[in-house]
């Protein structure tokens, strides 16, 4: 029973020395972070850059069809939408083999149920028996709000959380954590970009997430940063940087492992419509860790922090006065 | 520490009950839970759209062409007021937005300009003897007429309360279960029904303007008039669905509508064919009285949306205030039509933006795939917190765990907060991290008893401070699931739910649970260490 409970045979204290590697984690972190945005951005497709943009976004419809238990047959589905007068078709498998995923956009001037019937009946036509599990439509009116309201809520969660740890703790630390925050989210464009995930409102409220939980890890770093500060006033900031991370790593490691564990099972077990939404945050968990230790800590190493004249101690009375 | 004040206590198990007793329901058959006592709570989680299936329709009601329909009107008001005065114009039209005439004699333009004040358009609640339109002269002998903005705005927000209540009334008349029925904003209707099982019926009872008039047939304009698209004035060409003619030409003015019916009946012709029987009220039925008698030999028209169903000619005076409608009808479209004469007709187009319809299966299948992951990495999680803390610390981690997750669908069933599939996702994310409260109140104790502190001040240090640090740290989702609240979307919102309600059990299990049962264990145990020192 010696390696139970594990954390008594976990290491007391480390003392990894994270600063001494801040130099070669930001060049890698500038050159993810300018990898990332070229990759969402380009080719500058309207309405989502590189992103591959989800009806929410983009304005179409979407059907998800099954035939269960009969596999789709994807090229008789394609065969049987052409010539509609309806543009590209877009006809993919989606999860299970009986399961398929039809997008299209309403040309102008169509009326999009109307159209959704029309493609129904095409289907059913070429494929015999149907069902029409999901049927999705997005107005171009509401796609733009939606999109606005997005990037709008991206932008309001950054600037929330600069307020707040400056509210709490103070701007330099809001400043890391903004940097923090930025890098997250855009390496986490990044691999949407990458991976071809649905940039769709769920994508959004994935990094609205990460957002919170890199927060809630730079925080907790922060929290132990800000107390050791005051404990140890001579201490180079490097250092204080340094022990303050290495405390606080058993929690850091505990707490993102369980993320990790959930966050897995609902990747392997939640379904094809929660598995961006899963990946999503799985790596926005882990990249988020990373950010706290190496980004948000380093900017406020780089910044400075007014040390001395906060402790209460220092308010001595004036000599000069008497 | 050892000392924790009884509210505490009371605080813990109260919450523990309550959780215990809103769950329940969640987990007993629907046979069992109707046998419930009646103290007892019933409510189970109320599930978003896309876990039981159902449709979310997004409409709007097209504005332009209410403000187009409001001119076409005018400008016929306008065009009778004026020949009844005897006063020539010409070029009457309705172009961006207001009308444009001309009156044809200098002398009579300003006359025409304040009989038009006097008598078009309706009075302005506040303004005395103001009216909802405005009429300006132009250079060459021409008038200008439009709506006053107020007059406009104030139409469309009528139309909209006007439509929701057609949509009710439609949808009643179909039994489709409790749809839920808001406006949205400036000029859109949500609607939500749950397990309709023909979303396509809903949308088609729905789509349908349903604008019934009777209008006249314009004899004045010959067959090559009708093929060449020539159109006298205030006359109109109307595609027809009477399988005897393509179009028809009628009057503009309509001389009953759909408005002055007080009952529409699915019923059969002479022949047998499917056809709508109506009754007119006391005005419709004068006026269409009035005017079959006058018109003897003539036709009119049957329009509905702008197609016309029959043209019949008039065979005699029609003074009994009811009639049927015969045209193309099968017995179901006949039921359908007299729904929607009931209900009224839309008093603009509504326009689908966003409808989002998900099958029962697709939601079922859902609500499997979302209970599986939730158990997976819950007892993940568990095993795991066992193995880094043991059974005693990792055990109390796991109650409160518990007492949280009791608490979150308490709670939710309790409010009947919507349960998406990603609030699902949420649910479980939110459970897994929550357990961080407790690893940081662990980790406290643990740098307290290394830093030399007594047994007994590292614990209620532990607590002291991880407080803040929790606090803050739970903070950060309170911002994000604000955020996402407002970003819209049905199943968004349900995500930012769980999201907002798990910060605030997490933070009450994870430290008060916490707090109550390590003071307990003290107490009986009056141990020299801990057990994850």
């Amino acid at each position: 029973m010696d390696f139970w409970p594990l954390i008594k045979v976990l290491p007391i204290r480390t003392h990894f020395r994270f600063v001494r590697l801040a130099k070669i984690a930001a060049l890698l972190s500038v050159i993810a972070v300018v990898g990332s945005l070229a990759a969402s951005l380009l080719p500058f497709k309207a309405p989502c850059g590189g992103l591959a943009c989800g009806i929410d976004f983009e304005g179409g419809t979407v059907l998800e069809i099954s035939t269960a238990p009969k596999a789709v047959d994807l090229a008789k589905a394609r065969e049987g939408l052409r010539g509609l007068g309806i543009g590209d078709v877009q006809v993919q498998a989606f999860g299970a083999p009986s399961s398929a995923m039809i997008r299209f956009q309403t040309p102008a001037g169509r009326d999009g149920s109307g159209t959704i019937r029309l493609v129904q009946s095409h289907l059913t036509d070429s494929l015999g028996a149907v069902k029409f599990v999901r049927t999705d439509l997005v107005g171009p009116k509401v796609s733009n709000e939606l999109l606005g309201k997005g990037l709008l809520g991206l932008g309001l969660a950054i600037l929330a959380m600069l307020f707040y740890i400056w509210f709490r703790f103070e701007l330099q630390f809001g400043l890391g954590a903004v940097a923090a925050l930025f890098h997250d989210v855009l390496l986490t464009f990044g691999l949407i970009a990458l991976l071809r995930i649905e940039f769709d409102l769920k994508a959004v409220a994935a990094i609205l997430t990460i957002i919170g939980y890199s927060m809630n890890d730079t925080v907790v770093v922060f929290d132990r940063f800000r107390e050791n500060l005051r404990k140890y006033k001579r201490m180079p900031l490097g250092e204080v940087i340094d022990m303050s991370i290495n405390e606080m790593l058993t929690r850091t490691i505990i707490t993102s492992f369980t993320a990790v564990l959930a966050l897995i099972a609902l990747a392997v077990f939640g379904g094809p419509s929660l598995y961006g939404l899963s990946i999503i945050m799985l790596f926005g968990i882990v990249i988020g860790t990373y950010s706290s230790i190496y980004i948000a800590a380093p900017v406020i190493m780089l910044w400075g922090v007014k040390r001395l004249d906060e402790e209460p101690e220092v308010l001595k009375p004036a000599p000069a006065r008497r | 520490m050892m000392t924790i004040s009884r509210w505490k206590v009371v605080l813990v198990i109260l919450a523990t009950v309550l959780g215990f007793l809103f769950t329940l329901p969640n987990l007993l058959p629907s046979d069992i839970r109707s046998k419930l006592p009646a103290f007892m709570p019933h409510k189970t989680l109320n599930l978003g759209l896309d876990l039981q299936g159902g449709s979310y329709l997004l409409y709007s009601v097209d504005a332009e062409a209410l403000r187009t329909e409001r001119l076409n009107n005018l400008a016929e008001d306008i065009r009778t007021t004026l020949r009844e005065k005897e006063i020539a114009f010409s070029d009457l039209a309705v172009a961006g937005g207001q009308i444009g005439l001309r009156v044809t004699d200098q002398a009579k333009v300003s006359e025409a300009a304040n009989l038009l004040r006097r008598t078009v358009g309706t009075p302005l609640a506040g303004a005395a003897g103001g009216r909802d339109v405005t009429i300006a002269t132009a250079p060459d002998q021409r008038l200008r007429v439009a709506f006053v903005p107020e007059a406009l705005d104030a139409a469309t927000a009528s139309a909209v309360e006007q439509s929701i209540e057609i949509v009710r009334r439609r949808i009643d008349q179909m039994g489709t279960k409790e749809p839920d029925i808001a406006r949205q904003g400036k000029d859109r209707i949500v609607i939500q029904a749950a397990g309709e099982s023909d979303p396509q019926r809903l949308q088609n009872v729905i789509g349908q303007t349903a604008k019934l008039t009777f209008q006249m047939v314009d004899d004045s304009a010959t067959p090559q008039d009708v093929a060449a698209g020539r159109v006298p004035p205030g006359s109109e060409i109307l595609p027809s669905t009477d399988g005897f003619s393509p179009n028809y030409i009628v009057k503009r003015r309509s001389v009953v509508t759909g408005e002055m019916l007080t009952s529409a009946q699915p019923s059969f012709d002479q022949n047998g064919a499917s056809a709508v029987h109506f009754r007119f009220n006391g005005v419709g039925a004068r006026r269409f009285g009035d005017v079959t008698r006058d018109n003897i030999g003539k036709r009119f028209a049957i329009v509905l949306d702008k197609k016309v169903i029959s043209a019949p000619v008039i065979q005699s005076a029609i003074t009994g205030g009811s009639g049927e409608i015969t045209g193309h009808f099968t017995p179901e479209s006949a039921n359908d039509l007299s729904v929607l004469l009931r209900a009224g007709a839309l008093p603009a187009p509504l326009k689908v933006e966003e409808q989002r319809t998900v099958g029962a299966e697709l939601g079922a299948d859902a609500v499997q795939a979302g209970t599986t992951s939730a158990i997976v990495g819950l007892v993940a999680t568990m095993v795991f917190m066992l193995l880094i803390y043991g059974g005693l610390f990792g055990g109390i981690s796991l109650i409160a765990l518990g007492v949280n997750a009791l608490m979150i669908i308490g709670v939710m069933s309790f409010t009947q907060a919507t349960l998406t599939l990603p609030g699902i996702a949420g649910l479980i994310l939110t459970l897994a991290v929550a357990v961080d409260a407790n690893v940081l109140i662990y980790e406290r104790m643990r740098d307290e008893l290394r830093a030399g502190r007594s047994l007994i001040t590292a614990m209620d240090a532990g607590f002291s401070r991880a407080m803040g640090t929790i606090f803050d740290a739970n903070m950060t989702h309170i911002f994000s699931a604000l955020i996402m609240f407002n970003l819209g979307s049905g199943p968004v919102k349900g995500f930012a739910w769980t999201l907002a309600i798990g910060v605030f059990t997490t933070v009450f299990s994870a430290v008060l649970v916490t707090q109550v049962l390590l003071a307990w264990w003290f107490r009986a145990a009056r141990p020299k260490t801990l057990p994850i020192a």
